[in-house]
């Protein structure tokens, strides 16, 4: 990663123009060409230090259900339930985490119906119970990273 | 998402649908998506901007793989605050700089006693834990425990699937 490609990071994560060319607005303001940019930009996808680029949709907004869910797996069952989850189309994020609730996944699901239906096919596939905890309020939410 | 949804129509669903796996990288990305979808790339930019309004958009951006950029540590905190108090003191949380989501979530006793949670991002684990400090002198006598839970590992990570 250059100059460049941190200054592309920093000034892409919110923001993005709606205009006809809003790559090349971009990289005017960046200093760059249009192809410099989109080059940039597939290639920092492509490495995985951009997970996204695009639209971020309100999952709630949308009627769909979304929730962060905890799990306590014992340590020799632990990769057995990561693939049961992981491999849930409706699993956004899993990570592990170190506490004795050791499994924490955002779970988002086309209607609130479809979330009490995923996580009972959780328990019942993996054995254990689910701790789900669906947010009562939003406070903040704005991942800024300097790159 | 519900076909029922006032908010949204077909033209808004299939914008969402054709946009979940993210832009395209080509140097119109509006007049690409209003191809696949017969309309024009105006129509295709009113509805980005009309779900930016309504907030069924959040931003339109990059999501940076925190490990990637140096954040190794990715601790969340974790408190037990007093249900009274929660939404003044939330708010103050999640207007720090350091907090990147801030949220009220339920408790599950005796397992779980904490209510609000604050992601924080460090460069290592002794830059979080300065920076929950931060929340803890900010909660004062409000907070009964804390903790932060350090991520070890990524499991899994893509976009949100919503259809």
């Amino acid at each position: 990663m250059d100059e460049l490609d941190r200054a592309i990071i920093n000034h892409l994560q919110g923001g993005f123009p709606l205009c006809d060319h809003p790559y090349g607005e971009v990289a005017k303001q960046l200093g760059c060409s249009e192809n410099d940019l989109l080059v940039r930009l597939e290639k920092l996808l492509n490495d995985k230090v951009l997970t996204r680029f695009g639209p971020m949709y309100h999952a709630e907004r949308l009627g769909g259900g979304l929730s962060l869910v905890a799990m306590k797996i014992p340590p020799d069952d632990f990769e057995r339930v990561a693939g049961i989850v992981n491999a849930m189309p409706e699993v956004a994020h899993n990570y592990a985490r170190e506490h004795a609730l050791n499994m924490w996944f955002v779970l988002a699901t086309e209607t609130p119906q479809g979330q009490q239906e995923a996580l009972a096919r959780i328990e019942r596939e993996s054995g254990y119970p689910v701790y789900n905890m669906p947010k009562i309020k939003e406070y903040f939410v704005e991942l800024k990273l300097r790159a | 998402m519900s076909a029922e949804d006032p908010l949204l129509d077909q033209l808004d669903r299939q914008i969402i649908l054709a946009t979940q796996e993210g832009l395209p990288l080509s140097p119109q990305p509006y007049a690409v998506i209003a191809n696949q979808l017969c309309c024009t790339a105006e129509e295709v930019m009113a509805r980005l901007k009309s779900m930016l309004e309504s907030g069924v958009i959040r931003r339109i951006g990059a999501v940076p793989n925190h490990y990637a950029l140096g954040y190794k540590a990715n601790g969340m905190t974790v408190w037990d605050v007093e249900d009274e108090r929660i939404d003044e003191l939330g708010e103050r949380i999640g207007k720090l700089e350091s907090v990147s989501h801030c949220y009220q979530r339920p408790r599950y006793l005796p397992d779980w006693p904490y209510n609000l949670f604050a992601m924080v991002h460090g460069h290592d684990r002794t830059e979080v834990e300065h920076k929950a400090r931060q929340i803890e002198e900010l909660l004062g006598d409000a907070c009964h425990a804390h903790e932060i839970l350090y991520s070890t590992r990524i499991l899994k990570k893509t976009g949100l699937r919503i259809v």
